[in-house]
Formats: structure tokens, C-alpha cells, sequence
């Protein structure tokens, strides 16, 4: 008899084909020309706007709709582009409900923003289906190292190339996208447009990768620097938080990235196992791409339990309400104290918190959720960067233009002091380190 | 529900809305429609002479000019009058009329510039049963060529002469369309009125191209690559055939000539607004093009409902009530003083007004780091452009300073007294012995 969504344990092929097709498909489908030529229609053209304040990488909002309102959706791409090269990810994956479309004067007024990332989508689309807009200038000579071929390490890359520098791009996997790739929710990238990006981005020319090169094995950074005229490291945050609670030890408990790394490397997600009853801990991003992903593999009963209140979450309230829509239940102030069950989970022990002048405390009240499997999601922390950098808050430590302790290296991204853990902030301290690099390199000569 | 009972220039309709001659009044078919949906009358498309049918081109015939939200806001034609023969038009107008006793049937006429052929036309249009005529003096394409349309309008000769035969040779009442490609609308009004006209009809279409193709270079409409210009309506022209009206309905000469207000009438509003400047009654065509003969119970209603509301009690109560306020520039008064004001409980932070008056005006707006919007009274000059920019209604205001209050742009008195340029010390021909605005 087939799996279904009620079959016991960690299972495969619970759902359909038609059902995995149409639950991994693109979360918000394309604007098609008139969408595009309407939603457009509704900006204001604000002056100084706040849309584009409250964007990391501070694109010209208003001038790229009006671009795309005046038929013009290439030049809209290119306004886009030039300020963040992997503007057609962060279209996808931005939470633009906390950052651009949170302050768009019209969700001021009516309380529906511009769809602006859906309208960066439908540029950066257009553009990236014919050519790459921008060329190399004159070789300089430079070469630089970029270690790690995600968001910022890409954008670095990039906008050193364009400046004439000569790049060569390591990474640890056999693939680059970094958690484009590897990490965010498979329907907000649907269609390998993470690799697709990666190659587009590329094609500028100037730019060497090197897979399968982690640091450490044999790529040692005091080689790097000795071979290249300066290091960017984006090496983003390769440790995960521990649970510290009784149990955690046991089969099916498993990092919340591990399993969604596993779903966006499967070429068929019927293929990828999912417990009939998952328990998510955690309460950002991670925890609900892996809680709403576990919903739509077919899992029976998904609950995210996350210690603090609903306000403290740092999952967007879209992100939230995305969760409860496909069908997963969301319980607040609860920490996990222990992971039951024989050899493999069975089932998570609860306590209830409150706050207690600022700090969490178990109110005594327990409960206890079935599960047979168990995503952690409670953090990643920088796990294998170089010794001797200085570290502030258990990150790099960088300056305001991403240079380390070290003069010679650069570090930006999820692995780097400051920002939001974004793709769209990560693009922007690739792109300001390599426009530092290439200051500091041509004021040497 | 308040009485929209029409009486113009004898002709009774139940309500004061006309559809202009145009597309829409070119069939039995569409007219009998218009009709059922409430239209308080018609003016039929515009007949010609006996003969071969009139030619019409087989590309497209509209061009238009699009608002925010893809609004249609301006549409340009270029078709002619009626292409169908005449004896099918006259027959179909007596059968209509026949059917709808109630509403007033207007038959739009264009013959060539000769005696004998109006004389030969009226009589078979009075046999209709038909309320009166319309003079298409207006048309600006094609008839234009041949020496119709708004050749004759140019003309006001031309216009004096032809009104004289209509009024001679039939009982009906004559309307005459005024067309806008002209300098000064008053002249074809006066020859009208000399020739005897019962009444004028303005704006007809504005001479004009909305577009080119740049893949073609062609200008739009485009047939087979070429365009021609066309007329031009809509709500665009409103403000063209606005004060076109007032200026027939404010001079000595046309004071008392009855005028049916055309030009972008698209709701209630606009028509009442016509009827304020002087125009006994209105004709739309664009909105009916654009939306369907249903718009005009939104005309109904809406001009109903502002009637009841001020205890207007006949449509007539409107007409003109709004022209002793239309004046010449000079009339103004120099004393009087407003500044913008900024309702921040509405702003939304948009900074249009800001760019606006930085850029273009006067640097009287201020913004704070945290996006408050400040009108600055001392750089404020009350241009209105902060509030014509904000996309929000009401939000910015234009507010009348007191007399005896400093204004704070010139640090002098407002005066109490009215006075304006023929008075003013700058005036090189004024008298200078009356108040100086400027000087207190």
C-alpha cells in the first residue's frame, strides 16, 4: 500500500506527483505585462523615498517602476542591477514586508504597499532572459580571492570584476548560490534559478570559481594572501545552535538546514522523507521554511513552537500567516526540555515560559507534542573562520566598508559583524567591500 | 428626487443630458439604446447632402491619450459625418422620435456652403418630426477639406450667411456648433447670433495627433502608415471648452445667447459645471464612448442628489450662476492672500509636495529627517501646486490669510480693500492714486 499522509514514521512519497508540482511551485507566479503595467501604475514616485531607504541596497525604487510604467523594463533592470547584481534572488526571497513594502507611503494609506519586489521580479526576469548589461573595465593587473560563493560573496565578486580586478572564487560545496542555493524555501526559487543567477552573474567574465574548496583543507588564508592582492570572506555561519535539552542525541532530531538542503538538492520531492508528525523549534526564517516545507511533503500534523512571544519572532508576520495558511500550527512562549522516545524521537516535552523581568523563565506548566522527527532551528553560528580576526558577537569583525581586524581581508555577509542575516544585506557588504577593495588597490597603484 | 425637467430653447427634455453627435447617435440601433438607458436626448449624427454615402477610412479611426490606471482622458477622431444614406438616417430619426415623444431629437446637418442645398435638406429633416437642428460648423477633418465643417466655422461670414438660410427656410430651432480651432470664440458666437441662431452648441474637436509610433514614425491613429490629425475630446478638453463657454457667456454682445455646453463632460459634476458657466444644457460623447450609455443615471442621480441637497428646484436655477465670477486676469484682486496649509493627520510622507515647491516653485516646503512636511508662510506664495501633486484629496489646502494680518512672504498688512492691477503701482498704464496692494 502507498504512503500517505497518515503513514507512521519518516516517510517518502506521501503525496502525489500533481501535489508535489503544485505545492513546490513558484509561491507568488510572475506579473504578467499587464500586472506589471498596473502595479506600477501605483506608485507615487515619493520623493527621497522611504522604499528605498529601507532597502539594504538602497535601489532606486521609484525610478525603476516609472521605468517599467514608460516601457522601459530593461532600463528598470538596470537601475535595479547596478546597485544589487543578484537583484532577481532578492525579488524572490526579500522580506520586503519588513523592509521596502513596509514603509511604501500607499501601505501608509491604504494599507497595500507597491508590489515592489513582485515588480523587481518582472524586470530583473526580462533582463537576465537576454544579456548581462554590464562589461568589464580595463584589467588592472589585481587579483583578489572571495572565499565562498554566496550572496555576498558573488556580489563582491562581481563588482571587483567590473572594476578590472582579476577574481578567482572559492567555495566549500561543488555548487555556488551559497543558501540561495542550498538554503531559503524551494517555491521561492523554483526552476534552478539560483544556479541560473549564478552562471548569469558570471558571465560578466573575470571571475575564476573554484568548487569543492573549503578553507582549511589545503586553502589556508595565509597562502591567500600571500597570493592575491586582498581576501573577501563570505563564508557565512556553518554552525547550528545546540538545543540543549535531554534527548536531543536521538534519531530523526535533526538541523532545520540540513533537511532543507536536502529538499533543494532533491530533483524530485517525492524522494524527500518527512515524519507524519514534525516538530519545529525555532522561530526565524529557517524554522518556517523547514515547518511549511515539512506541511507541503506531506506531513500530517506540523507544529513550530518557538520560546518567546508571537512580537519577538523574527519570522515576518507574512512569513507567520504563510506558516498557519498551509496548514502549520504555531505555538508560542514554549521551550523545548526534552526529546522522548526509544532510540528515535517519539515525542517533545514543552514548558511553558513567561517573561520575568527580561528574562525567560519556565512557568511549570508542561506539555508534550508527538513527533517523529524534529527540526532544530534555534541559529547558526560562524563555525571555521581564520584564527587571528577579531570577533564581535561571535562574528568577524568588520568596519563600515567590511574590512577585518586584518587590512588585507574583507569579510561580509551572514559571517560578518552588523546587518540583518539577509540575502539582500549580504549583496550590499559584497558589493561595499569590493568597492573598498578596489579604493584601496588603485589609491596603491 | 429633484426635478431635471429641461426646457432649452423650447425644446423639452426629462433631463438636461444630450448625446453630442457623434458615433454613438449614428443608428437607430444605438440611439433607441441610448434612449432605454435615460438620455434626455439626442443630437443624430451629422447628415449630408443626398448623393453617394460619405467615405469613411477603415483603419482605426480613434486615437487616445491614457491617464494613471489606463483612463481613457483624451480621444481623438477622424471619422466624418454619416456614412449611411440619407434616406435610411430620416427614416430612422422619424421612427424613433415617433417611439420617444418625451426626449428632445436633435438632427445635426453639414451640406456644402449653397443656398440651394440647405434649402433642399431642411425641409425632408422637419419632416421627421424632428425638435430642431444642429449647424455642424466644427468638424476639423476630412469635410473640412471640402469646404464644410470648421471651414465654415473659421469663417464667421460664412456662419452668419448659412444660419440666415436655416432660419429663413425652416421652423426648427437652430443650434450652431462652434468649433475650437479658432483665436477667439466670441467672433463665430456673435455671427451665429446675427444670423439669428436660436442657440450655440461648443466645443466641437480640437485639431489634433496623440501619438507617434517610433517603430514606424507615424503618427497615431496610423492607416497604412500615414496619420492625419483628427478631433479631439474627452475629459482633456474640459477646461478648453470651459472657458470657451464663459467667454460667449460673459460678453456683452452673446450675454443672452443660449449655449449647449460640449467638451468632456463625463459625470454630474462636470455638467453642473457647464450650466454654472452659462450652458443651458450638455452634451457628452466620450464618457458614453468610453463607458456606455449607463454613465448618464450616474449624471442623474449625481445632479439630482447636488440639486436636492442645496434646494435647487429647476435645473435652470444652475445656468449661469457661476459667470458673474468669471473675470479677466486684471480683475483679480492683488490683496488677497492665502498660504498652503499641510493637514499632517492625512500626509502620508509621499514628499511630492516637497519636490514640487524644491524644485519647481518656491522652497516653500520644508522636510524634516523624520519626513514631516512644513509649508514655510514667509517663502509661500499660495501657487497650489503642493496640493495639485499630493495624492491625497483634501490633505493640502489652500487657506485665505485675514485681513490685518501680516503676511509673512512681503512682512506687510493685508489690506481689507480689493484691488487690482488696472490699480497697481507697477501697472505702467494704471491709475496710481488708488491702495497699493503692496503697500499696505
Amino acid at each position: 500500500m502507498p504512503n500517505d499522509m497518515q503513514t507512521s514514521g519518516i516517510a517518502d512519497h506521501r503525496l502525489s506527483p500533481p501535489d508535489y508540482a503544485d505545492n513546490f511551485s513558484d509561491l507568488h507566479a510572475p506579473l504578467s505585462d499587464h500586472e506589471a503595467l498596473v502595479a506600477a501604475d501605483r506608485c507615487y514616485f515619493c520623493h527621497d523615498a522611504p522604499c528605498m531607504d529601507a532597502c539594504p541596497t538602497t535601489i532606486d525604487i521609484p525610478l525603476f517602476i516609472r521605468q517599467i510604467s514608460t516601457g522601459t523594463a530593461d532600463a528598470a533592470a538596470n537601475t535595479i542591477f547596478s546597485q544589487n547584481i543578484l537583484g532577481g534572488m532578492c525579488a524572490r526571497v526579500c522580506p520586503t514586508e519588513t523592509l521596502c513594502e513596509e514603509v511604501c507611503v500607499r501601505e501608509t494609506a491604504e494599507g497595500k504597499p507597491v508590489l515592489i519586489g513582485q515588480l523587481q521580479r518582472y524586470a530583473t526576469d526580462g533582463m537576465m532572459a537576454k544579456a548581462h548589461p554590464f562589461t568589464r573595465a580595463a584589467d588592472t593587473g589585481n587579483k583578489i580571492a572571495v572565499v565562498g560563493a554566496g550572496p555576498a560573496g558573488l556580489a563582491c565578486a562581481h563588482r571587483l570584476s567590473m572594476n578590472g580586478h582579476a577574481v578567482t572564487v572559492f567555495d566549500a560545496r561543488a555548487k555556488g548560490g551559497g543558501l540561495n542555493e542550498f538554503g531559503i524555501a524551494a517555491y521561492k526559487s523554483v526552476g534552478g534559478f539560483a544556479q541560473t543567477e549564478v552562471e548569469w552573474l558570471l558571465s560578466i567574465g573575470g571571475i575564476a570559481v573554484k568548487y569543492d574548496s573549503p578553507l582549511g583543507n589545503g586553502l589556508s588564508i595565509d597562502n591567500l594572501k600571500a597570493d592575491y592582492d586582498a581576501v573577501f570572506l563570505g563564508i557565512g555561519l556553518g554552525g547550528v545552535n545546540a538545543l540543549r535539552a535531554e534527548g536531543e542525541d536521538k534519531d530523526n532530531v535533526v538541523d532545520a538546514v540540513d533537511f532543507i538542503e536536502g529538499l533543494r538538492q532533491a530533483s524530485d520531492m517525492g524522494t524527500v522523507p518527512v515524519g507524519r508528525h514534525v516538530v519545529v523549534i525555532g522561530g526565524g526564517m529557517t524554522a518556517v521554511d523547514a515547518a511549511v516545507q515539512s506541511k507541503l511533503l506531506g506531513a500530517d500534523e506540523v507544529t513550530m513552537v518557538y520560546r518567546r512571544g508571537k512580537e519577538r519572532m523574527s519570522a515576518s508576520e507574512f512569513e507567520q500567516e504563510l506558516a498557519t495558511s498551509k496548514g502549520v500550527r504555531l505555538i508560542y512562549n514554549a521551550a523545548p526540555m526534552r526529546v522522548t522516545g526509544n532510540g528515535a524521537a517519539q515525542a517533545v516535552e514543552f514548558a511553558y515560559t513567561h517573561d520575568v523581568n527580561g528574562k525567560l523563565e519556565n512557568t511549570g506548566e508542561t506539555f508534550t507534542i508527538v513527533a517523529d522527527q524534529v527540526f532544530k532551528a534555534i541559529g547558526q553560528t560562524l563555525d571555521g573562520a581564520p584564527d587571528g580576526l577579531a570577533l564581535d558577537g561571535g562574528k568577524i569583525k568588520v568596519n563600515e566598508v567590511g574590512q577585518t581586524s586584518d587590512p588585507a581581508i574583507w569579510a561580509g555577509g551572514d559571517c560578518a559583524s552588523g546587518g540583518d542575516d539577509l540575502t539582500v544585506t549580504a549583496v550590499a557588504e559584497g558589493r561595499d567591500a569590493a568597492e573598498a577593495i578596489n579604493n584601496k588597490l588603485t589609491a596603491e597603484g | 428626487m429633484a426635478d431635471l425637467t429641461s426646457n432649452f430653447i423650447g425644446i423639452k427634455s426629462p433631463n438636461p443630458f444630450w448625446l453630442a453627435s457623434a458615433p454613438p447617435t449614428d443608428k437607430e440601433y444605438n440611439v433607441r439604446r441610448a434612449f432605454e438607458a435615460g438620455w434626455g436626448g439626442v443630437v443624430w449624427k451629422t447628415l449630408g447632402e443626398e448623393g453617394p454615402p460619405i467615405v469613411n477610412v477603415n483603419g482605426p479611426r480613434y486615437g487616445g491619450i491614457y491617464g494613471g490606471d489606463r483612463r481613457l482622458i483624451g480621444l481623438n477622431n477622424l471619422e466624418l459625418i454619416t456614412d449611411r444614406p440619407l434616406q435610411q438616417n430620416l427614416q430612422e430619426i422619424k421612427a424613433v422620435k415617433r417611439d420617444y415623444p418625451d426626449r428632445a431629437m436633435i438632427v445635426s446637418l453639414m451640406v456644402p456652403c449653397e443656398e440651394d442645398a440647405w434649402k433642399t435638406i431642411l425641409p425632408v429633416v422637419e419632416e421627421t418630426g424632428a425638435d430642431g437642428i444642429e449647424l455642424n460648423f466644427g468638424c476639423p477633418h476630412g469635410m473640412a477639406e471640402r469646404g464644410m465643417g470648421a471651414a465654415v466655422g473659421q469663417v464667421p461670414e460664412y456662419i452668419e450667411m448659412v444660419t440666415r438660410w436655416c432660419k429663413q427656410y425652416t421652423r426648427m430651432p437652430v443650434i450652431v456648433k462652434l468649433t475650437p480651432n479658432i483665436t477667439d470664440i466670441r467672433k463665430p458666437a456673435e455671427a451665429a447670433h446675427r444670423g439669428g441662431a436660436d442657440a450655440v452648441s461648443l466645443i466641437n474637436t480640437i485639431n489634433s495627433i496623440t501619438s507617434v509610433n517610433l517603430d514606424t514614425f507615424a503618427p497615431e491613429p496610423t492607416i497604412d502608415g500615414w496619420g492625419a490629425h483628427g478631433g479631439y475630446c474627452g475629459p482633456a478638453v474640459k477646461p478648453i471648452a470651459l472657458n470657451m463657454v464663459a467667454e460667449i457667456a460673459r460678453s456683452a454682445e452673446t450675454a443672452n445667447l443660449p449655449i449647449s455646453g460640449i467638451g468632456g463632460v463625463s459625470n454630474w459634476r462636470d455638467a453642473a459645471e457647464f450650466m454654472a458657466l452659462g450652458a443651458g444644457n450638455v452634451q457628452v460623447c466620450t464618457a458614453a464612448m468610453t463607458y456606455g450609455f449607463k454613465v448618464v443615471q450616474e449624471m442623474i442621480s449625481g445632479l439630482s442628489q447636488y440639486m436636492d441637497e442645496r434646494g435647487i428646484t429647476s435645473t435652470s436655477e444652475i445656468v449661469g450662476r457661476a459667470v458673474p465670477n468669471a473675470k479677466d486676469w486684471q480683475d483679480l484682486n492683488l490683496n488677497y492672500i492665502a498660504k498652503a496649509k499641510i493637514d499632517q493627520d492625512l500626509c502620508i510622507a509621499c514628499g511630492r509636495c516637497f519636490a514640487a515647491c524644491e524644485d519647481t516653485s518656491h522652497q516653500a516646503i520644508t522636510m524634516s529627517d523624520d519626513r514631516v512636511f512644513e509649508v514655510q508662510n514667509d517663502e509661500c506664495v499660495a501657487c497650489n501646486l503642493c496640493a495639485l501633486v499630493c495624492p491625497v484629496e483634501n490633505c493640502i489646502s489652500m487657506e485665505a490669510q485675514a485681513a490685518g494680518t501680516v503676511d509673512e512672504r512681503t512682512g506687510k498688512v493685508i489690506p481689507e480693500e480689493y484691488a487690482n492691477w488696472t490699480t497697481h503701482p507697477n501697472n505702467p498704464t494704471g491709475a496710481m492714486c488708488n491702495v497699493m496692494p503692496e503697500d499696505g
